[in-house]
């Protein structure tokens, strides 16, 4: 594995594999049955109101 | 007993070790931190020795509750009094090189030139303000998070003092002349071992909580703090690869040459702006603003969303502090894109922090806490604006190396950073000193505007200066020459530094009131004050009319 194999790793497959990834990431939250999960993830911080 | 003998001996070791490394040292910088460390493993030695506890002593200075909460809020109280102590240093110091610009007489040498406290505000500002600040915040807020406690009591409270020696080397370093002269990684290398040790605790402490926690999900706050963590580790540790000349020497080379070691220093510096600075204080904002706004974050998929955009896009904007410089043209254009992208992702966290306020917004005018959180996002979407402006080539020409890029990195750092840990501290306070409220609300608003307007003079100030300085280096004569000398753009930017000055005494004179209000506050003190606000009542005008018919005449 030399610089250049690496380089080109980098700019093909390594590019798509991180774009893939990241899309796929950002998709998750809006899978179907995630608006429910995602409401009570918002509120989980209001559940206790005794901070001491 | 046979703890505390193996205790002494461990501490008298390391005193040795300490001693012996005085003796040898190869420079008085480093004989200066070795007799550090020394002090500070006497002072374990002497406390293990006659079972003496300092801290009780100070704690009941600090007036901190004794009673055990159920979750473990000493490390954050520390963090808390550390975070103020450490902000007046940074902010008195800034200040200080202020005025060394505008009266180059203030340079007193060696020990106070510019050169060596202008590092020392910084790493004060960024590292000890913040970086307390944010320590603290995130063992409150994963505690709260994950309704759990503290995984590693005892590592949690080596994680603060730790850092704090950490601060207290690499400030001496500064003033004695020890420094790599690496933007932002200033200590030298073995003041960089050390920080290893400590940030792997922190990290060992957060995430064995988030291992141990009872709520199942775990809230977006922590996914910042843990990616403010990790990725600090990394940045610390490759931009810190260095030999040293000598074990028993300050001095030490950078492992990379030439260019590299230009793209590591800024791949590092750009992160620790986007990791640090960014992701870190997002974290604070994720909890604190829903919290003190009694509703939750406006959408948890766009924070979902900006979170990723965030750590995918930031880590490759460093080289945009390189434009026209040996780095390679597809280098530079690379980070300009990348930081052009990015600021879809730091306008998506602005905007789910301000729309949190959605249908609540009478609290920017009733609640002072708010108002601040409120201008910290404003500023956190101006100069995550500005940022990328600036990285585009044709803008850098013009702004770069000029006072334009300090006038940025202000209004995100004291606008952004400096606002939205005001008001976390100013929330935290009265609920981890178990007091009914803030000793007064209304100093808040006098803190809010001595800021705001402190802000505004700094800004404006160094927007002016730096693209006068821009547009006098640029300027070419008919004969082919340059009109201005160096020195013609200094004495033209007098005024501005001035005015910069100015701007930086109002921000610290809002800071001091806040030190006033933090500590009556501790004390237990409540300050009889008329409330932010009230609906109007006017006796006189409250009774009927009585005097003859009713004057208006009902329409047809």
């Amino acid at each position: 594995m030399d610089y250049n194999t690496l380089r080109h790793l980098a700019d093909s497959w390594g590019l798509l594999a991180m774009l893939a990834i990241f899309l796929s990431l950002c998709a998750w939250p809006f899978r179907p049955g995630a608006r429910t999960r995602n409401n009570d993830a918002a509120k989980l911080i209001f559940k206790d109101d005794n901070d001491g | 007993m046979e703890t505390s003998i193996a205790k002494i001996g461990l501490w008298f070791a390391l005193l040795i070790l300490a001693i012996l490394a005085v003796a040898g040292a190869q420079d008085t910088g480093f004989a200066v931190h070795m007799w550090i460390f020394a002090a500070v493993a006497f002072g374990g030695m002497w406390v293990t020795a006659v079972r003496y506890d300092p801290l009780a002593r100070v704690q009941g200075i600090f007036r901190m509750p004794t009673d055990p909460s159920r979750y473990d809020d000493d490390p954050i109280r520390w963090g808390v009094i550390a975070t103020m102590f450490w902000g007046a240093a940074g902010f008195l110091a800034g200040l200080f090189i202020a005025l060394q610009l505008a009266f180059p007489a203030l340079n007193f040498e060696p020990y106070l030139n510019f050169g060596r406290v202008r590092p020392l505000h910084t790493s004060a500002v960024i590292f000890a303000f913040g970086g307390n600040a944010l320590i603290a915040t995130s063992f409150y807020v994963v505690q709260r998070t994950c309704r759990a406690r503290l995984a590693f009591p005892a590592l949690a409270r080596f994680v603060f003092w730790g850092y704090q020696l950490f601060i207290v080397l690499a400030a001496s370093g500064y003033l004695l002349g020890v420094t790599q002269s690496r933007e932002y990684a200033e200590p030298e290398w073995y003041v960089d071992i050390w920080l290893t040790i400590v940030w792997l605790s922190y990290a060992a402490v957060f995430i064995g909580t988030i291992v141990r926690r009872h709520e199942p999900h775990i809230y977006v706050a922590n996914w910042f703090y843990l990616a403010f963590i990790l990725t600090v580790a990394m940045l610390h540790v490759v931009n810190n690869l260095a030999v040293p000349i000598s074990f028993l020497g300050s001095r030490s080379y950078s492992a990379f040459a030439g260019v590299q070691d230009a793209l590591t220093q800024w791949w590092y510096g750009h992160n620790a702006v986007g990791f640090f600075l960014t992701a870190g204080f997002l974290a604070m904002m994720y909890y604190f603003v829903p919290k003190q706004a009694e509703r939750p974050v406006y959408s948890y998929r766009l924070s979902i969303i900006h979170f990723w955009s965030l750590i995918f896009l930031y880590i490759w904007a460093g080289p945009h502090h390189l434009h026209y410089t040996a780095l390679p043209d597809w280098a530079q254009t690379l980070g300009m894109v990348f930081s052009i992208m990015l600021w879809m992702p730091s306008w998506g966290g602005m905007i789910n922090g301000l729309m949190t306020l959605n249908g609540a917004w009478d609290k920017v005018r009733t609640d002072p806490i708010i108002r601040m959180m409120v201008m910290a996002l404003a500023f956190y979407g101006m100069s995550t604006f500005e940022g990328p402006m600036l990285s585009i080539k044709s803008v850098n020409s013009l702004s770069h190396y000029t006072d334009w890029t300090i006038g940025h990195v202000h209004s995100g750092a004291l606008g952004w950073n400096g606002m939205i840990t005001f008001a976390c501290v100013y929330y935290l306070v009265p609920r981890l000193w178990k007091r009914e409220r803030l000793y007064s609300l209304r100093m808040i608003n006098w803190h809010f505007w001595l800021a705001t307007i402190g802000i505004v003079f700094y800004a404006a100030s160094m927007w002016v200066a730096g693209i006068t300085q821009g547009l006098m280096w640029r300027e070419y004569g008919a004969d082919g020459y340059l009109v201005n000398s160096f020195a013609d753009t200094v004495s033209a930017l007098h005024p501005m530094y001035l005015m910069r000055a100015f701007g930086g005494f109002l921000y610290l004179t809002g800071f001091v009131i806040m030190l006033v209000n933090v500590w009556k506050t501790i004390t237990g003190c409540i300050r009889i004050e008329a409330p932010m606000s009230d609906a109007a009542f006017d006796p006189e005008k409250d009774r009927p009319i009585t005097s003859g018919r009713p004057a208006a005449i009902p329409a047809e």
